[in-house]
């Protein structure tokens, strides 16, 4: 049975149809969501695709993550739905309390668009199970406010439980401890900064090397 | 109309680049007596009706919970005085 994910829109999303395309390269089936919608639509997994919502009013994610899907979002992660957040899904998955920590301005101030290279560290989530431990990925980072922050205690837990899925090989937005992308303890929820949805197609991005994040859901067995 | 007042700010902790670099443009402009900047939001809310108790308790956790991220910032609560006559 194809694997249906769900790729939900709020007001200032911009990737949710490159989302919904990674998905449907990888293999599986790709359902678009409206924020005021309140049922995932018996979806197998969620997107919260990068962008601008609400034009990162009050805190970039942060009104958005109480849009009226959120509720529906949060209660089926902590049930272990497979959620992905990609960069402004990412910020929207800290303000939930669903990852720890916080994402704010870059420490150079500029917003930074360009292809960097992340370290996988985790392959036991359920975004990430096709890659090896130690493998590298070139996919573009494209944000202003992907500074990763946490508490020294927040990220003396992040490592004791192995939560950090990627590291940037070279940090572009001053993130502690090089954090590009976390998971919950589960796995099945994950946050990344940088855009693997941009990176599924040699004509248009800089390698194919995001593909594997979809494949990964692709391949879950339901 | 009564008004309260919520500020937020970054935690002591958290870099605010956009304050050190507000500090950097001052100093260049010749305020050398600027040492650091830090910027935050101020939330103006007005109140229909009295600003009782529970008006307050209620607005306390929306600054906690929605207004401001604990694990970022930190947030006061105050009236506005000149508007609350």
């Amino acid at each position: 049975m194809t694997t249906r994910v769900g790729v939900i829109t709020f007001p200032g999303t911009l990737d949710d149809r490159d989302a919904a395309t990674a998905v449907t390269i990888a293999g599986a089936q790709a359902q678009p969501i409206w924020h005021k919608e309140k049922s995932l639509k018996q979806v197998d997994a969620v997107i919260l695709p990068g962008g601008f919502s609400y034009g990162d009013y009050m805190r970039t994610g942060a009104l958005a993550s109480l849009s009226p899907i959120m509720e529906a979002v949060v209660e089926a992660a902590k049930e272990g739905m497979p959620v992905l957040g990609i960069c402004n899904g990412f910020q929207m998955l800290c303000e939930t309390g669903l990852l720890p920590g916080a994402l704010t301005r870059n420490t150079g101030l500029h917003f930074i668009c360009r292809p960097e290279i992340i370290k996988i560290e985790s392959n036991t989530t359920a975004w990430t199970n096709s890659f090896e431990v130690g493998e590298e990925l070139l996919i573009p980072v494209k944000n202003g406010e992907g500074c990763f922050q946490v508490s020294n205690e927040g990220l003396a837990e992040i490592e004791a439980e192995g939560l950090v899925v990627a590291r940037y090989q070279d940090n572009p937005n001053g993130s502690v401890a090089n954090i590009a992308a976390l998971r919950n303890a589960q796995g099945n929820v994950v946050g990344i900064m940088p855009h693997p949805e941009h990176a599924v197609d040699s004509l248009v991005g800089p390698s194919i090397d995001g593909l594997g994040f979809f494949w990964s859901i692709a391949g879950v067995t339901i | 109309m009564e008004r309260v007042i919520v500020d937020v700010m970054l935690k002591s902790e958290i870099l605010d680049p956009q304050g050190r670099a507000i500090a950097g443009t001052l100093n260049r402009l010749g305020h050398d007596q600027i040492a650091n900047v830090r910027q935050g939001k101020r939330f103006e809310i007005e109140v229909s009706g009295e600003v009782t108790d529970e008006v307050l308790d209620q607005i306390e956790e929306l600054a906690k919970t929605v207004l401001s991220n604990p694990v970022i910032e930190t947030y006061a609560i105050y009236l506005d005085e000149q508007e609350a006559q």
